[in-house]
């Protein structure tokens, strides 16, 4: 072996900043070679893909409006993950939050009240935390395995979503076209600027933010949930409720995904469509890994996520470069920052060719 | 050179590169013509055809237009950003190609109203927002009586989308056909709940050869129902673009979406500064429809296929003429009269002879 890695005893605090910087030289590296080796000028393409989204106001807000939901669901799935509670399950839990919102705003077209919204919206963060609770229930009750039940309570939440978008809550003057009428503008979610569509849910985001940080990094419940997440025999060795934790992180993940969804609904789309989400429960899950399940590292790493699909979609409409190169440099980037993460738990040594004595040393020492 | 007669030469310079200068600025000004499409461009059914027409445009109009897509834009809040950039980036005419694009783009046309902006199967129209749908049920008619002809098992399936009045009107006109060329065949119909799931249209094609459908019909936009029927040696019937070639020995037309004509025409009109907003069909008439025969047919039943098609194109039949019943039996389309758009537009109601209920 010309290289071998070997493990370090200790997270690398350098490589914890280096590594993302090594990735993004490496990622605009490729992308460079890509891009030229297609015929395209790599700097005026990376210009297009990374900077002309986001260099007026406007293009800041629409980031922000794309990133809003992807946010929401990772701050929840954060909590999730740090207690290893392995919750696929945000995209369903969006979905229901969209629809039980929905469900109320459709029935409150005549209601003009300030109330209306915040009932609303707490109608889709509850929807969205009970079918999170049902995984919790399965969980604690049969100990069946969260990762194989909040995936499949995914496609359950999609074909109800379907179900009453097609029936129940179709707009009866739509000619029964499956989207539902448009909310009074009692429920939706108020527009932060004239001209923009940046909505009230970006206050949401940040709300959250600070709650998940508060309660992972400064609260008693947020160390259980860790310990629980780094040795769960530990916990309870140590008198931690399992069970109450598995149910809080999917409640909280679940209710967070859930207002992700409702945030949608009243937000910028106005009505319940069939397709409320493309997919953003997913993203969150990269997200929320690429941003090491810490808030301000979730909110970057959103952000990005959110400039890498603005940017692929002004490159389609100024280069007519076609979707999937945007997507292949978004997928290399993706891959060189989880690549590189390497780094921090592990060294890389020139191998055995060289310093035959040095491997044989490795190999002996203790752990 | 006298002095006046030099300042006369510096203005008539002066002048000229003006002139040159606006003939430069508006020959190298194109038309900016922006398509959104809801699918890969590679789908080899809506969105493909959807590129297709805007090849034509490119060709029909070379440098006078500049055309640009954004392709797999889906219907929720990301829409209307696109829709958006366009109008801000200086699109002068802007097609979008799916029903769910309605809202977002009647919410756009408002805020651009120097801007044009055509959407496709939509209701909504504005004074600089038309609509555009192709009256597919005219190549389903043909279609049910291909298979009327071509049937042995008197059982034909049909792999539906969404409950949508355009879907239930070209069920219903296969129907219409069935029961006029050969009475009693039943029509099958299995819900997806997709346009484009390749997977799921190929169990839907497969659970109906299975129930003995020898005749396949797909409201759906990937070759996979084709391929499947290929296999299983049944015929089919492609959608949306020309699929024979998924399926040589299955394939006995595909009912071809032709945009090229309409967004050539359109284009035309915005250039000439007489656009209007209207609801456009455009069917076999217009060329927006067309029926590539396969040579599976045999020949006297394509010349009388072709009869149909004249006589849907010069007028003289119409699919949906009177009298027309519901399944339970209630006068729809009165004798003597035929579907107005209207009515077609919001058909919510199987014929009768159809066993199925609608969903919900």
């Amino acid at each position: 072996m010309l290289l071998t890695l070997e493990p370090r005893l200790q997270q690398s605090r350098r490589h914890l900043l280096l590594s993302p910087l090594l990735a993004a030289l490496l990622t605009l590296l490729c992308g460079a070679l890509l891009f030229a080796a297609l015929g395209h000028d790599p700097l005026a393409t990376f210009h297009t893909l990374l900077i002309e989204p986001v260099q007026d106001f406007y293009g800041v807000s629409e980031l922000l409006i794309k990133a809003i939901p992807i946010l929401l669901c990772a701050l929840g799935l954060a909590v999730a993950y740090q207690a290893r509670i392995w919750n696929i399950g945000a995209e369903g839990q969006l979905l229901i939050g969209a629809l039980a919102g929905s469900a109320l705003a459709i029935n409150l077209l005549d209601w003009d009240s300030v109330l209306a919204l915040p009932a609303v919206i707490l109608t889709g963060v509850l929807a969205g935390a009970l079918w999170a609770a049902l995984a919790a229930w399965l969980r604690t009750h049969f100990n069946a395995n969260e990762i194989l039940t909040t995936i499949m309570l995914n496609y359950i939440a999609l074909n109800l979503l379907l179900y009453f978008v097609h029936g129940p809550l179709k707009d009866p003057e739509g000619f029964s076209f499956p989207q539902s009428a448009m909310f009074a503008d009692a429920s939706r979610l108020p527009t932060l600027f004239d001209d923009v569509r940046l909505h009230a849910g970006f206050y949401l985001v940040l709300l959250a933010a600070v709650a998940v940080w508060v309660l992972l990094s400064r609260s008693f419940l947020g160390f259980q949930v860790r310990v629980l997440g780094l040795d769960s025999r530990a916990a309870g060795l140590m008198g931690f409720r399992e069970k109450r934790l598995v149910w809080l992180a999917l409640l909280i993940s679940g209710g967070l995904a859930g207002l992700a969804g409702v945030s949608e609904v009243t937000g910028p789309i106005g009505q319940l469509v069939p397709q409320v989400s493309p997919g953003y429960g997913y993203a969150a899950i990269t997200v929320a890994f690429l941003g090491r399940l810490n808030p301000l590292g979730i909110i970057v790493a959103g952000l990005l996520m959110a400039l890498l699909y603005l940017g692929g979609e002004n490159a389609q409409m100024t280069l007519n470069l076609p979707q999937s190169l945007t997507e292949l440099f978004q997928g290399m980037m993706l891959f060189f920052l989880l690549a590189c993460d390497l780094l921090i738990l592990y060294r890389v040594r020139l191998g055995s060719w060289f310093r035959p004595a040095t491997r044989k040393h490795t190999e002996h020492a203790p752990a | 050179m006298s002095i006046p007669s030099l300042k006369r030469l510096v203005l008539g310079v002066a002048a000229a590169i003006g002139l040159t200068a606006t003939l430069g600025a508006h020959a190298a000004d194109p038309l900016k013509v922006g398509f959104v499409y809801i699918g890969p461009i590679g789908d080899h059914g809506w969105t493909y055809q959807h590129e297709q027409g805007r090849q034509a445009l490119i060709k029909q109009f070379g440098d006078k237009v500049q055309t640009s897509f954004v392709e797999n834009v889906a219907e929720g809040a990301d829409a209307e950003r696109v829709i958006r950039n366009m109008a801000k980036g200086g699109y002068d005419l802007v097609f979008t190609t799916s029903f769910g694009y309605m809202n977002p783009t009647a919410k756009v046309a408002k805020q651009f109203p120097k801007a044009t902006f055509e959407h496709a199967t939509g209701y909504k129209q504005d004074k600089n927002l038309g609509t555009y749908l192709s009256t597919s049920y005219e190549g389903r008619y043909v279609g049910g009586f291909l298979a009327a002809k071509m049937t042995k098992s008197k059982k034909i399936g049909y792999i539906a989308s969404f409950p949508i009045p355009e879907v239930i009107r070209d069920i219903n006109a296969i129907q219409l056909a069935l029961d006029k060329y050969n009475p009693g065949t039943e029509i099958k119909v299995v819900w997806v709940n997709s346009w484009f799931d390749p997977g799921k249209e190929a169990d839907a094609a497969n659970a109906l050869i299975d129930q003995g459908v020898d005749v396949v019909f797909q409201h759906t936009d990937s070759p996979a129902p084709i391929q499947t029927a290929e296999r299983r040696g049944v015929y089919a019937i492609g959608y949306a673009s020309d699929m024979a070639h998924f399926g040589p020995k299955a394939v006995l037309t595909s009912i071809v979406n032709n945009w090229g004509p309409h967004y050539i025409r359109s284009t035309q009109a915005v250039i000439d500064g007489n656009w209007k907003s209207q609801d456009y069909w455009g069917g076999l008439a217009e060329g927006t429809i067309e029926l590539p025969i396969s040579p599976l047919v045999p020949a006297e039943v394509k010349t009388e296929a072709e009869q149909i098609i004249a006589g849907i194109k010069d007028g003289s039949f119409h699919p949906f003429a009177g009298p027309i019943l519901d399944q339970k039996g209630d006068v729809r389309i009165a004798a003597g009269s035929v579907a107005s758009n209207a009515e077609l537009a919001g058909m919510n109601y199987y014929v009768k002879g159809i066993s199925a209920q609608l969903p919900q």
